[in-house]
Parts: structure tokens; C-alpha cells; sequence
């Protein structure tokens, strides 16, 4: 069977016919080179640190190294990787083609944000390369603006602008959902990604600004000696942190609700099923947007906010969890009964559920307040936030790849070698975080370069997980790159699931469907299936 | 409490995992043309997998709540010691003069409170062992407490990261026995207790000239002050607590007490961190 003659990747071959696209698919693409990009260095600096923290001493880099290798670890994976990934690639890919539109609703404004995102990251790496930064990713006051020597301000504004790229992303979205669905497609007619994309962009819309004026405040006070945070000159520290944490909490679940969507289309999918209690699953992510919005005070619970604040934001953390409970409730129902295939997008969504169960759970350790003064700042918190952003974005994510590679490149991935690399990143992810939850109950601080030798068994086991993990992540890299050329053809709908966007070819046209789609039912629903293709 | 949360963690990871593995394995599919059966959703269901995990977290709340608020009330009787964080030590000082550096001695059985400020960045005082923790700020004092059980030697970390050398901030607080304590104590050669440093400075500086135990001096009265609710001249209240005596010394006009004139001038950048705790310290004796 051969490719359809016609479609987004044989539309044009020049440099120009991509850097000068307006096609949401071919953009998508772009995204998906530069986030990948940004993810290895990410990870580089990850190997770095475990292989510095295998020995108590500190022995492989120095001090200075260490800290500026784990701040821009985090820099670079948050704002860089886990924040776009998934709306900037998947959705923006998936978007216009699930509610049956032949572009999103400002094209020349998506390609736009793409070139925004790349400036933000410039100023990044050109932070990075002419010294690095190490203030840590949070950027905490007064250390970032009076103590730190290093290169914050190019930095800060690396975040500041790629803020932009977000926030018009998350316009387009919403603007897209709202005005441009097929004839038919009524708001609970929608798959349940979409919701998670619109949920992402109100945050998007509503939080992004916030981090943009707190990170100009923070170059204001470098460059012109403003005393907004450095208590000297009658700033307050703690302000920087209330709003921080004003939208790097929202933005936990920026990350982690689109990784919800892709799992509930996955579920659905390889269970051949509908989502179990379609209208809970969906509005769970509309309340998680807006509870997000109010716990940021979590985070300070020792830095001294006041105790009757404590308990206000111990118990609304406590309320946001309950709908990602339902979720996974939810999830756990719709297998019940279905028709389980067990192929590689199935798996990572399997993952996904019992990694983001273990980390949502921790959370609840982290949110009563007697218990989070212990393990807060311990290496408890780096597991915890590790198993949400790993275990429950990536795998998200590469689920969401493995699911709809078919239809971005026509073509099908080693289905045995995806098996194969699902379970080493599973028993990799497991190996390297879960030590690191004894170890914060035991007392290891977070971001220590050196660490007292008691502490090293636990951390050489981290250690060797990381390394698994790492191949794990490798060998995706290489056979997806692999499938573009040699891949089986896929056909229009290799995996025999429901949603417009496996009824028009793949890849798909251009202009995704040669005519406007009709919207008739319910999503999900599986009467029959023609048996798969390849 | 922690123990109790691992189990509810357990349980339901190992519920969710289980009945995944489960129906992955039950409902295999067994045709390539197979589709699952319709299955309706139940309000029911629904509405017993919210109310019931919210139940269990508000158990759960309630406990870290009161955990948190016995950790957050100090006994009245309390040892205290002044804690000043610097890029990148600790350095302690106790009430009769002694001072130490990234070493904290206290006796066994007492409940010990720590008041704690930054010289420069935000730093955290973290005690693994005693299940303490809180960030020490520049410009503001903060409070632990704890009573140490048996005597050893602790882990004490810098748990807020404050730059190059965050992972050396390290010291270690020895629990001793109260008559080892005590010969420790006398084994070091203290200048004289805090209060009495404080009470030198308090002349050298000249405060004297102003805060007299009269009541019709150019300044306040500082005895019997610490503690007390004072009216300013705009009619709020202030308690006269640590915070309180530290901003009145360095940004005088800020909080003027009412029926005085804002004519004391700062005293930014003459008086180091650790001497205004004596200062404090000496206004605290002021009985």
C-alpha cells in the first residue's frame, strides 16, 4: 500500500516551505525538532548530576558547575520542554484535525509563536554558553538579584519571551475551539484532548502573564537597583515567591493535563470503549485549571507565611487532587469491559496512570502541612514533582507520539523495538525516583553538591536507574527517525479508532480533509471496527 | 502520621495497579475486529470515587493541621538561641555569651527555640532528626523549636539553596547530657552573657541618652517594653516583638510611638545582624 499521493510532507520540499509555513501540521514538526533539542540538553545536564551525586563527595564538577548544571536542567526542561511539549507539538498538530478545521484559527500567528519560542531559547543558550546561570530554576530572592553573579538577566528574558510563544498558542487554541468546529461537533461532542488543550490554554492565557512580570522584576532590581524583593532596600523576599509560584504551580498542570487528554484518547482507542463517565473526565480538567490557581502557597509553607495561611492552601490542596482522583478512576473503569489491545500507546498510558497515581499520592504527604516541613526541600519533593513530570508528562507524551506517529509520518514504527524501549523508560523511571522518596524521608536536602556518605547506596541506585532511563529515551530517537523512511505504510487508521482525525489520509492533505467532516454522534463510539490495516 | 499516608499511598497505587493489570489481562483482545462492551456510566459510582477520596484527604488534613500547629506553638519555657545565616555558615549564639559556629550544643529534656535571621540570601535551618525545618530570612526573624530525646550527634543542612557553597552550610547540633552540657559550658571562656554585650553597646552606641527609665525622656521607655502592645502616632497597635525592635532600630521613623517625635536616626549599617540580637537580648531583660 502506498502513501496517498498527495499530502503536508510532498507539499514542498525547500527550507522556505517549512520556515515559512502556515500549516499547524507542518509547525507542529517544527516544534517537535526544537523541543527535542532542548529535551537532550536537558537531560544531558541530568547525567551530569547523577554521575556527580554516585560518590558523596564532590568530585566530578565543582560547586559552582553543580549548581548551574542543575538550574539549567530545570530551565531548559520546564520552560523549554515540558511546558510546550505537548500543546506546541501534539496539539497544535491535532487541534484543528480533531474538530474537523483545515487550520487553526490564526495560522500566520502560530507560525509566529514558534519563531518567538526559538528567540526565547536563543537568549537561553546564549546564557548557557557564556557562563551558564545558578539561581536555580525558581530564581529565588534576594540570591538571584543581589548575590548571583551569573548570567540571570539573559536567562530571565529567555523565559519572559518565550512566555509570548504560550500565551498566543493558548489564544489560538481557544479562539480555534470556540469558533472553527465542523458542522455538528457540539462542545460534548469533542474528544476529551480537546478539552485538556482548552483547559491548557485558559492557564496559558491567565498565568503566563504573571511569570513575564515577575521575571522583568527580577532583571528591573539587577540592573537598576529597584528594591522590590532585597529586603535591604525594603523589598520582601517572600513577595518573589507568592508570585513565582502564581503560575509555576498552574504551570505543574500546563504539563501534566495534556498528558491527561492523550491518555484518555489512548484509553479509549486500545480499549475500544467510551471513556468512562466522558462529562466528569472533562470537566476534572476544567477544575484543575481553576484550583490550580489557588494553592500556590503550598510551596511556602516553611518560608514564612503565616499558619492560618498554611492550613488555607493545605486544604484547598487537598481539593485539587480530587479531580485528578476521578480521572484515574475514570481511566481504571473504561478498561473494564473493553477490548484491550496491549500496542505500544497502550502501554505508555498504562505507565502514565500508575506513575502519575504514585506521584499524585505523594502530593498528599507534601499538602498536610505537618508532614510537608519535613520532607519540603528534601530530595522527597524531587521524586515527588519527578514522577508528575516524568512519569506523567513524558510518558504522556511519548504515548501520544507512538499513537499518532502513523498519522503525523504515514508510517508505522518497530512495533517490538517501542514494546521494548516502553518497558526499559518504566523500569528506568522507577529505579531512579523511587529511591529518591526514602531518601527525602531520610533527610537528604535537595541541590547538594556533596552529601554526607550515609546517604550514597540510595543514590548510586538513582544513579544506575538514570542511565536505563536515558537509553530508554534513546532508542525512540532512533527507530521513529528510522520508520520516516523504512516504516510499514500505516494507512488512514492503523489502529481502528474512532475521531476525525483518522478519517482523512496520513499524512494527511494540506488542508486535512477533502471535504468539510459532518459531526452525527457521541466520540468514541465503536459500533464496528474493519480490522486493522498492516 | 507518615507511616499511616505510605499506607494510603500503597493502597491505592497497588488498588489502581492492580485492577489495571487485571483488566489489561481479562479483556485482552481477543479478535483483531473485537470492540469493547457499552458500559453506561453510573452517577453513583461517580459520585462514591469523589466523596470518598475527599473524605480520606480531609482525614488526613486535619492530622498535618494539628501536627503543624503543636510544631508552630513553643512551650512557654523555652531555651532560646539566636541563629545568624551567612553565605555559608551557621552561627549560634546563646544567651550567656557563648557563641558557636556550624555546631549547636544543647542539653537533653529541654525544649530548645531557635530565632533565626539571614545576614544575606534566604537560608533554611533543617534538622532531619528532630523533624524541623524553616527558611531563615534576610530582614525578618523566624522561630523553631524542638526538644532533643537522647543525646548524639545531628545532621543539621542548609535546606534553602543559597549559592556556590548551599552543600557546605552544613553544621550538627550535639544533644548532651545536662551535666555534660553544663561542663561544656564553663570549659569556653564567654565575654560576658548576651544581654550584658547588648547593654555595652546599647552605651557605646549612646541610646542611653534618649531611652532612659524615666518616663519623660526624648525617647521610650525600653523597660518592661518586649511583649507589650504599643500605639503609634497614627493610632495602630504594633506588638514590640524581635521584628518590631530590629525595624525600630534600623528605619526608626517607620513606626513611631505615639506622644514621641521621629527624631532617632538609623542605625542601618552601624549594627550588624548578630549585635542587634544582643540589643534585642537587652531589651528583652529590660524588666
Amino acid at each position: 500500500m502506498p502513501l496517498p499521493p498527495q499530502h503536508y510532507l510532498n507539499n514542498g520540499y525547500g527550507v522556505k516551505s517549512w520556515l515559512l509555513t502556515r500549516d499547524h501540521k507542518r509547525i507542529a514538526l517544527l516544534y517537535l525538532a526544537a523541543v527535542t533539542f532542548f529535551f537532550f540538553i536537558g537531560g544531558a545536564f541530568a547525567v551530569v548530576i547523577r554521575l556527580e551525586l554516585a560518590t558523596p563527595a564532590g568530585d566530578l564538577v565543582s560547586d559552582e558547575t553543580y549548581n548551574k548544571l542543575f538550574t539549567m536542567h530545570g530551565v531548559m526542561m520546564v520552560f523549554f520542554f515540558l511546558i510546550p511539549v505537548i500543546p506546541a507539538v501534539l496539539g497544535n498538530f491535532l487541534v484543528p484535525l480533531m474538530i474537523g478545521a483545515k487550520d487553526l484559527a490564526f495560522p500566520k500567528l502560530n507560525l509566529a509563536s514558534w519563531y518567538i519560542y526559538m528567540l526565547g531559547g536563543l537568549f537561553t543558550l546564549y546564557a548557557l554558553v557564556t557562563g551558564g546561570v545558578d539561581t536555580g530554576w525558581t530564581f529565588y530572592t534576594p540570591f538571584s538579584t543581589v548575590s548571583s553573579t551569573t548570567k540571570v538577566i539573559p536567562t530571565a528574558l529567555g523565559i519572559f519571551i518565550t512566555g509570548f510563544s504560550s500565551i498566543l498558542t493558548g489564544l489560538n487554541f481557544i479562539v480555534t475551539i470556540h469558533r472553527m468546529r465542523a458542522p455538528g461537533m457540539r462542545w460534548f461532542r469533542m474528544p476529551l484532548f480537546l478539552w485538556s488543550m482548552y483547559a491548557t490554554s485558559l492557564i496559558f492565557v491567565l498565568g503566563t502573564p504573571v511569570i513575564a512580570i515577575t521575571v522583568l522584576l527580577i532583571a528591573a532590581e539587577r540592573v537598576f537597583q529597584f528594591g522590590f524583593f532585597d529586603p535591604a532596600r525594603g523589598g520582601d523576599p517572600v513577595l518573589f515567591q507568592h508570585l513565582f509560584w502564581f503560575y509555576s504551580h498552574p504551570a505543574v498542570y500546563i504539563m501534566v493535563l495534556p498528558s491527561m487528554g492523550i491518555v484518555s484518547e489512548i484509553v479509549a482507542a486500545f480499549c475500544r470503549k467510551q471513556v468512562f463517565g466522558y462529562e466528569f473526565v472533562a470537566f476534572s480538567s476544567l477544575a484543575i485549571a481553576v484550583l490550580g490557581f489557588l494553592v500556590w502557597g503550598h510551596h511556602m509553607f516553611i518560608a514564612g507565611e503565616s499558619v492560618y495561611a498554611a492550613l488555607i492552601f493545605s486544604i484547598l490542596s487537598f481539593l485539587v487532587a480530587i479531580p485528578s482522583a476521578v480521572k484515574v478512576f475514570n481511566w481504571t473503569a473504561t478498561m473494564y469491559k473493553g477490548s484491550i489491545s496491549w500496542d505500544t500507546p497502550m502501554l505508555y498510558a498504562i505507565g502514565f496512570i500508575g506513575l502519575f497515581t504514585v506521584g499524585g499520592l505523594t502530593g498528599l504527604f507534601l499538602a498536610a502541612v505537618g508532614l510537608d516541613v519535613h520532607v519540603t526541600d528534601t530530595y522527597f519533593i524531587i521524586a515527588h514533582f519527578h514522577y508528575i513530570m516524568v512519569g506523567g508528562t513524558i510518558m504522556g507524551y511519548l504515548g501520544g507520539l507512538h499513537y499518532w506517529w502513523p498519522k503525523i509520518s504515514g508510517r508505522q514504527y518497530n512495533e517490538a523495538l517501542a514494546k521494548l524501549s516502553a518497558g526499559i523508560i518504566f523500569v528506568g523511571f522507577n529505579l531512579t525516583f523511587f529511591p529518591q522518596f526514602v531518601l527525602g524521608y531520610l533527610g537528604m536536602p535537595r541541590r547538594y553538591h556533596a552529601y554526607p556518605p550515609e546517604f550514597q547506596v540510595l543514590n548510586v541506585l538513582s544513579s544506575a536507574g538514570a542511565s536505563i532511563l536515558g537509553v530508554g529515551y534513546l532508542i525512540p530517537m532512533v527507530y521513529l527517525m528510522w520508520s520516516l523512511r523504512y516504516g510499514k505504510v500505516a494507512g488512514s487508521n492503523p489502529w481502528g479508532a474512532t475521531g476525525l482525525e483518522w478519517t482523512t489520509t496520513s499524512p494527511p492533505p494540506t488542508d486535512n480533509f477533502t471535504q468539510t467532516p459532518i459531526v452525527t454522534q457521541e466520540p468514541y463510539v465503536y459500533p464496528r471496527v474493519e480490522g486493522r490495516v498492516a | 502520621m507518615y507511616f499511616f499516608l505510605v499506607a494510603i499511598a500503597a493502597f491505592f497505587s497497588l488498588l489502581i495497579a492492580g485492577l489495571i493489570v487485571y483488566y489489561a489481562v481479562k479483556y485482552r483482545r481477543r479478535a483483531p475486529d473485537a470492540v469493547g462492551t457499552v458500559v453506561h456510566g453510573g452517577i453513583v459510582l461517580e459520585i462514591a470515587w469523589t466523596v470518598i477520596p475527599l473524605l480520606i484527604s480531609m482525614v488526613i488534613f486535619v492530622w498535618g493541621a494539628s501536627v503543624f500547629f503543636a510544631m508552630s506553638r513553643p512551650p512557654e519555657e523555652t531555651m532560646n538561641v539566636y541563629v545568624v545565616g551567612k553565605q555559608w555558615m551557621w552561627k549560634f549564639q546563646h544567651l550567656d555569651g557563648e557563641r558557636e559556629i556550624n555546631e549547636l550544643h544543647v542539653p537533653v529534656g529541654r525544649a530548645v527555640k531557635l530565632i533565626m535571621t539571614s545576614e544575606d540570601v534566604i537560608h533554611d535551618v533543617f534538622v532531619p532528626a528532630f523533624r524541623v525545618k524553616a527558611d531563615v530570612l534576610p530582614g525578618r526573624y523566624t522561630h523553631i523549636w524542638f526538644q532533643p530525646t537522647k543525646p548524639g550527634r545531628y545532621h543539621l543542612f542548609c535546606a534553602e539553596y543559597c549559592g556556590t557553597r548551599h552543600s557546605g552550610m552544613i553544621g550538627e547540633v550535639v544533644v548532651m547530657e545536662p551535666s555534660d552540657y553544663q561542663a561544656w559550658l564553663s570549659g569556653g571562656a564567654p565575654e560576658g552573657s548576651l544581654a550584658s554585650a547588648g547593654e555595652k553597646l546599647f552605651a557605646d552606641l549612646a541610646c542611653n541618652t534618649c531611652h532612659r527609665p524615666e518616663a519623660q525622656s526624648r525617647g521610650p521607655v525600653l523597660q518592661g517594653l518586649f511583649g507589650k502592645t504599643v500605639t503609634l502616632q497614627t493610632g495602630e497597635t504594633v506588638v514590640a516583638d524581635e521584628a518590631y525592635i530590629r525595624e525600630s532600630i534600623l528605619n526608626p521613623s517607620a513606626k513611631v510611638t505615639a506622644g514621641f517625635q521621629p527624631i532617632m536616626p538609623t542605625f542601618q549599617g552601624l549594627v550588624s545582624e548578630e549585635q542587634l540580637l544582643e540589643l534585642i537580648e537587652y531589651v528583652k531583660s529590660l524588666r
